[in-house]
């Protein structure tokens, strides 16, 4: 029933149509509408009503929507209505009214906490067969769409001076304060409007209404340049060094929330408190709902949640809310005084609230009431305090617990959530408090005349269950009641961590917010001690739930990761090659040609063609490493096993990398370009890897070395120029002919007239170059370079190829340096200096790191019937069992042979060094191949090498 | 999380790359022997409580930083410039 | 009291008044043959193969806190034998084996849950490192299978498998693998342990350990001194505290990984999936919240709780493999301790100290392992030999470099395991 006229829009609710007022809660709309029954718990699927109203909301949680845009488990008292909105109830099948898993509440004698601890074991298999799915499918609460999630977030950044965290009367009046001492102030208010409980109450600031006074203060904040007010945002998290996280819901442009990561020099947290409930017989009927919300249905929203209204509480609020139901017009049928010792012993009403019985003065009397206010006192919201591994303290005088000072590094709390639960001592509180911070930053707190509000003084007497028969729901959302935590005590189960992980008490969507005091009490009472005795859990992260596509805005898609584009990209594509991931690049894998139809096909033209005359291809992904310095060489005379320091300007030489732990890190080129000059290269794979150890060595190993490193990968496009044709190539192509660049050798060159640079380096085993280029001319030269080579009989060559090619050559990858292999294990501790110190030199030196019997780097050729190998695959001698008792290596890179027209791979082989020559037997048991491979060098083709010295 | 850089002041954790104790400072000889290398390579005192840490601020100014630091609290007391503290 | 669907359903109709406590809750004696420091998963598996497998009773373990308290409390609760490098193969091969008998060994339900774990690759070189990893698998005789991409879709439908940064080549499907719940793992080997005549003393916390001549002779505690001629550091999370007090350095740095859970929701996510490109892997509990966790936060930290950026990249990495989980909301996060080793596998082992001896180093995969290392470390302790799976766990393997297990190829620097 509606105690105001409204406008209002149709909404539906499980299909039925509704009216509905835009921008109020469903939870108001559905009250408004008379609708009690609105969702069934977790465990037994009990009847549920509306019991609060805000997002601590433990019982109407709804699905909004249908199709790939159902969002499960809304808080109807968060939901805000509009034309058109579509909720449905969850959990529940057929329907909510004749729910058949409602059958579980009649077992429920039988469901106590932890049973299923105890049973389902038997027979075995049983359990994933048959009581598992089962279980998954009665559990959960809403269902997710099955389809991908469409809504738009982002994550934005904010800096401020002060957070003040909640919009209430104290988070007004300290955001006032602090503003108006001019420090940069952000307040975050959850709710769409600012006043906190003020928006319920029936209150007066200076002798007007109070919401009069916060339209004052909020109108002054906004008219305020250093202040920044936004509603709807919950802060989530509280993190080190002032961070926040923060999730706003916008439904604007489009959007459907924003994550901010707000950083604040100093946070007050004024989050109020929330309500908490008494554990009374059967206390979870639709109706039942807290004395607080049933205020702000009144008073804010103008909905009436009943006709007969009784009210049970220990704490003013009983006769707070009976004067405003009475205000409104509301019959209030009767008033308990739970501090006066009387209780509400039973409740009826399946469906919905019909009749409670009290017991006075040892008299019971059933009256009847369609709606029961209740109110055991309140909690401050300490989560956000907690969230640092701040525990709260036990308050007698509020009985509940308060934040720990400190508990969180630059904040402090003020109001209710600080304990103070009076508006004028929340308003003298966060004022004192906020003036504290500004002088904290050093700053002259402006002065605040506080206006006149309620002093009355919070008195409570704690009333945590009451006696009688039913169960007395503590968690109304995981189903736990008063016997579980005694059962769970009963068994052992003391420690309050043991009592909540064994009965699931607080542990629902609603993090025990409407439920933990009261079960730390009911635990103390069981276990004979004190509630501070006791304990409490810990709240964690995030304060409300918020959705993973929040958090993870901007991931989805190509998002999740930069993308990183070579200068010839666009003209590979062209070319139809496909492209293929190498890290956060792009690189193309073959370039087919008509009439090609597999990638083999390609592959193995484009190796022919290196061999044979000419192949092109873009290297530009190679990290690229500019070193210049007067100790530039003793920094790669360090870095590297071997030596750099005797290079010759003009020339290049391969080196190797290890990690301090004498394990291979990287290899590759450097080159010599002057005196104090060289540029690396490194892996694609190893490029930042590399980079960063080169600062490392710099700046903390080795800072008496006079060099600096700068990352020049993306400065040069570099393209590979290989095989028998590859010098025609360039000698067409540069300014100048190129016929004295010796092997290992480099120059500077121009092309077009545009200056590069050219290496004489070969990873094919051909004779081959590498020509460098401002980035800004890497397209053109690229293509460029595939005329010239297309002129010669030749062309682009992919990742393929190069792959073929290089293992043709026994040349290693990070498929072979993978960061378990050592340079014995490659061939190449002969490359470990003895005559200077380098990084790894001395622990690859340890016995376990040079034992003979490691694996070593071979080459495997099939000589049996099958003659596919396979990467992945492992050794065995041959006639061995393919167990792992019998492991003797594995294959590490394979790729088909055009040149030797055969399978080849390479890996490694326990003693592999010493075995060449013996037939081995492969096993692949995931490709199902079981194959003969003789053992050999790793350098298949052309091994002395004349080729590439032309 | 966010540390102080001496070069480009307060930055969020995620501009900066962790490598662990900065026992890396006191890299030993080569001919320390293998108990001193060991040592250095593996062993760590791990406190739960102040530690010395070396982070890169690679999305930054490319410092190497000694960052003093509670491992439990997360507090930082303290960021020096790791060519300074080498030295 | 054995647990049964038979006792369940009469003590529902008696009022469950029949249940006693799962274990007793002694005050601690004088001397122990053994005390067990740490009443972990771990600590506790131990103390129950002491009991069971050895006929060792006089033992206590001594948990500061509450039993289960630490990471078995607070992991992702996955299962699983997918590991390549020999020492670890054939050590969580025999522990998965366990995990296959352990409800009814301990006669407590702790829903071991075989659901398959299917590992995602997304390139050529993953699909052959992953190939290796499961034909090792194969070879150990356990199980694996290489899906194709039309493998995984079949069983994973709803993957991004069209706009998704890193396409998805394939998996490696591992069947036997899946999820239990963790508390129930505790709390079942403490009441096995119990049965047999271990006291299991909470709130007592290891303030020294005595040593005299190089043989450890108890332990100082909150509640008293307490002797015993054999002392086990299990301690995941405190190992090099609890080690300090014997003067030990351990070649561990510890560092705070965290883990998620969404709101419950129906059936949607079967097995568990994890994401080859970004740290990201999740399965859905009995329950209905979706459970998932990516890396470290890749600082050292003992405060069991982490920051936004990891939280924030976990998240990304869902969003581009798996939008359809876009509107399950995180209810909570929190963190672990992990004892992060420089080849990312564990020890147990005897120390220099006589009588003292360590089961440390779990990193971030100590779940898994909670059968498999209390059996093993239960056979060191009774026998004072390795037990044959677990050998590799060697102390000494960092400083000589012989038989490192580096299934992550990172190399010695703790924060990259």
């Amino acid at each position: 029933m509606r105690l105001r006229d409204v406008d209002t829009v149709p909404f539906t609710f499980d299909g039925v149509t509704y009216q509905g007022v835009v921008g109020e809660t469903l939870a108001a709309a559905l009250i408004a509408n008379g609708v009690r029954l609105v969702a069934r718990s977790f465990k037994y699927h009990r009847p549920r009503g509306i019991m609060g109203a805000g997002s601590e909301e433990p019982n109407a949680l709804v699905t909004i929507g249908s199709g790939a845009d159902a969002e499960p488990n809304v808080r109807a008292t968060v939901q805000l209505v509009y034309e058109g909105l579509a909720a449905f109830s969850q959990n529940a099948w057929p329907s909510l009214k004749s729910d058949v898993m409602a059958v579980n509440d009649l077992a429920s004698p039988f469901l106590g906490a932890g049973f299923y601890y105890k049973t389902f074991m038997w027979p075995k298999p049983f359990w994933e067969k048959i009581y598992e799915p089962i279980i998954r499918r009665a559990a959960g609460l809403g269902g997710l769409s099955g389809q991908p999630d469409t809504d738009v977030h982002e994550k934005p950044y904010a800096f401020c001076d002060v957070l003040v965290i909640g919009g209430g009367p104290a988070g007004l009046m300290a955001a006032l304060v602090a503003a108006k001492s001019g420090v940069d102030v952000i307040l975050a208010e959850e709710d769409t409007a600012l006043g906190g409980r003020l928006l319920a109450e029936l209150e007066d600031i200076d002798g007007l209404p109070a919401m009069d006074w916060v339209a004052e203060v909020a109108a002054d904040l906004r008219d305020m340049p250093n202040v920044r007010i936004m509603t709807r945002t919950t802060v989530t998290g509280a993190y080190d060094q002032g961070t926040f996280g923060a999730h706003e819901r916008v439904e604007r442009d489009g959007m459907t929330s924003a994550f901010w990561r707000i950083v604040a020099k100093r946070s007050i947290l004024c989050a109020g408190a929330l309500e908490r409930g008494i554990a009374f017989p059967n206390n979870d009927r639709p109706g039942i709902m807290m004395a607080g919300a049933v205020r702000a249905y009144v008073n804010r929203w103008g909905v009436a949640p009943g006709a007969r209204v009784a009210v049970y509480g220990n704490t003013a609020d009983v006769a707070r809310t009976a004067r405003d139901l009475t205000v409104q017009g509301i019959d209030v049928v009767a008033q308990i005084d739970a501090a006066k010792g009387a209780a509400v012993v039973a409740t009826k009403g399946r469906h919905a609230l019909s009749a409670i019985t009290v017991l006075r003065g040892g008299v019971e009397e059933e009256i009847a009431v369609d709606c029961l206010a209740v109110t055991g006192g309140w909690n401050p919201s300490v989560h956000l305090t907690c969230h640092m591994n701040g525990r709260p303290v036990w308050d007698d005088k509020i009985a509940s617990f308060v934040p720990t000072a400190g508990a969180i590094p630059g904040m402090v709390t003020a109001g209710a959530c600080h304990g103070v639960f009076d508006t004028m001592g929340c308003l003298a509180d966060a004022a004192q408090i906020a003036e504290g911070v500004v002088r904290d930053l050093k700053l002259k707190p402006a002065q605040i005349d506080l206006p006149d509000a309620d002093a009355t003084p919070y008195q409570i007497t704690p009333v945590w269950s009451v006696a009688g028969k039913g169960r007395k729901w503590i968690d109304f959302q995981n189903d736990v009641h008063v016997k579980d935590i005694n059962l769970a005590a009963q068994e052992g189960f003391k420690s309050v961590e043991h009592m909540k992980r064994y009965t699931t008490q607080g542990m629902a969507p609603d993090q025990g917010k409407s439920s933990n005091v009261v079960a730390l009490a009911v635990l103390a009472d069981v276990t004979g001690r004190g509630i501070p005795e006791t304990g409490t859990t810990t709240f964690r992260p995030p304060y409300v739930p918020v959705p993973i596509a929040a958090m993870g805005a901007g991931g989805g898609g190509k998002g999740f990761a930069p993308e990183r584009f070579t200068t010839s990209h666009d003209a590979s594509v062209a070319a139809a090659a496909p492209m293929i991931e190498a890290g956060l690049w792009y690189r193309p894998s073959y370039f087919p040609k008509t009439g090609e139809r597999t990638w083999r096909q390609s592959c193995d033209r484009e190796v022919y063609m290196v061999r044979n005359a000419v192949g092109v291809c873009d290297v530009s992904t190679l990290g690229k490493i500019d070193i210049q310095g007067q100790d530039a060489a003793a920094l790669l005379d360090f870095v590297y096993t071997n030596t750099f320091s005797s290079l010759k300007v003009g020339r290049v030489r391969y080196g190797l990398m290890l990690r301090e732990d004498g394990h291979v890190l990287d290899d590759g080129t450097t080159a010599r370009l002057g005196d104090d000059h060289f540029v690396m290269t490194t892996t694609t794979a190893a490029a930042g890897l590399v980079m960063r150890h080169l600062e490392f060595v710099l700046q903390v190993l080795r800072s008496d070395l006079n060099a600096r490193v700068i990352s020049v990968t993306e400065q040069w496009a570099q393209f590979a120029i290989a095989g028998p044709q590859s010098r025609a190539l360039l000698n067409g192509l540069l300014d100048a002919p190129v016929d004295d660049v010796p092997f290992m050798g480099w120059r500077d060159v121009t092309v077009g007239g545009i200056a590069g640079r050219l290496f004489r380096i070969s990873f094919s085993g051909e004779m081959a170059f590498e020509l460098a280029v401002p980035s800004r001319f890497g397209a053109s030269l690229w293509d460029a370079l595939n005329d010239a080579a297309a002129a010669l009989g030749g062309g682009a060559y992919g990742m393929e190829a190069l792959n073929v090619l290089r293992i043709e050559k026994g040349f290693i990858t990070h498929a072979e340096i993978h960061g378990r292999v050592t340079a014995f294990d490659i061939g190449m501790d002969r490359m470990i200096s003895r005559k200077k110190d380098c990084v790894g030199q001395t622990m690859a030196a340890r016995s376990g790191l040079m034992d003979e019997n490691r694996a070593q780097l071979v080459g495997l050729r099939p000589v049996g019937a099958v003659k596919q190998l396979s990467a992945g695959a492992h050794l065995f001698e041959s006639g061995a069992a393919p167990i792992r008792e019998n492991g003797q290596g594995y294959i590490t890179s394979v790729g088909f042979s055009p040149t030797l027209g055969s399978t080849i791979a390479l890996g490694f082989l326990d003693r592999g060094r010493a075995r060449h020559g013996e037939v081995i037997r492969m096993v692949d048991h995931l490709r199902d191949l079981d194959a003969q491979v003789v053992v050999c060098d790793p350098v298949f083709f052309d091994p002395e090498g004349d080729r590439v010295r032309g | 999380m966010r540390i102080n850089c001496p070069t480009c002041g307060e930055r969020d954790r995620r501009e900066f790359y962790y490598v662990g104790d900065a026992v890396a400072l006191q890299r030993p000889a080569p001919d320390a022997g293998l108990d001193a290398w060991d040592d250095y390579v593996h062993l760590r005192d791990n406190p739960a409580g102040q530690t010395r840490d070396l982070w890169h601020h690679e999305g930054g100014c490319g410092a190497w930083l000694v960052v003093t630091r509670n491992t439990v609290t997360h507090a930082i007391a303290k960021v020096e410039m790791a060519r300074e503290v080498a030295r | 009291m054995g647990f049964s669907g038979f006792r369940v359903l009469k003590e529902g109709l008696f009022g469950q008044k029949g249940w006693s406590a799962q274990w007793r809750d002694p005050a601690p004696k004088d001397e122990y043959d053994i005390v067990i420091i740490g009443g972990g998963g771990h600590g506790l598996s131990t103390a129950f193969y002491l009991a069971k497998e050895h006929g060792l009773t006089n033992i206590a373990v001594l948990e500061k806190g509450y039993l289960g308290g630490g990471n078995i409390g607070r992991n992702t609760t996955i299962v699983r034998a997918n590991y390549f490098l020999p020492g670890n193969s054939e050590f969580y091969s025999h522990s998965l084996k366990l995990w296959e008998g352990m409800e009814q060994e301990l006669n407590y339900n702790t829903m071991m849950s075989q659901r398959g774990i299917i590992n995602l690759f997304h390139s050529d070189g993953q699909r052959d490192a992953f190939a290796r990893r499961g034909n090792a698998m194969v070879n150990q005789g356990d199980d694996a299978e290489l899906l194709d991409v039309e493998g995984v879709r079949k069983h994973l439908p709803y993957l991004d498998f069209d706009n998704g940064r890193f396409p998805v080549y394939g998996g490696l499907m591992h069947r036997r693998g899946g999820t239990a719940r963790h508390d129930a793992v505790a709390w079942g080997y403490a009441r096995g342990a119990d049965q047999r005549g271990v006291d299991l003393i909470q709130n007592c916390e290891v303030t020294g350990i005595d040593i005299e001549g190089g043989t450890v002779k108890g332990v100082q505690t909150t509640r008293g001194a307490i002797r015993a001629k054999k002392v086990a550091i299990v301690t995941a999370g405190r190992s090099g505290q609890v080690a300090a007090m014997a003067g030990m350095r351990l070649p561990i740095e510890s560092h705070v990984l965290q883990a998620f859970v969404t709101e419950g929701l129906k059936p949607v996510i079967d097995h568990v999936v994890s994401f080859g490109m970004g740290h990201f892997y999740i399965s859905q509990s009995d329950k209905g919240g979706l459970v998932f966790g990516g890396d470290l936060d890749f600082y050292a930290s003992y405060a069991a709780r982490g920051n936004l950026p990891m939280k924030e990249h976990v998240m990304e990495a869902a969003m581009t493999l798996m939008p359809v989980i876009g509107k399950a909301r995180v209810l909570r996060s929190w963190g672990g301790i992990m004892d992060m080793t420089p080849d990312g596998s564990p020890i147990i082992d005897k120390t220099h100290i006589d009588g003292l001896y360590l089961d440390c180093g779990w990193c971030y995969g100590g779940f898994k392992a909670v059968p498999g290392s209390g059996y093993s470390f239960a056979h060191l302790l009774a026998t004072g030999q390795h037990h044959a799976p677990a050998a590799g766990f060697r102390l000494d393997r960092f400083r000589d470099g012989v038989g490192l297990m580096d299934e992550e190829g990172t190399g010695a620097q703790h924060n990259l395991h």
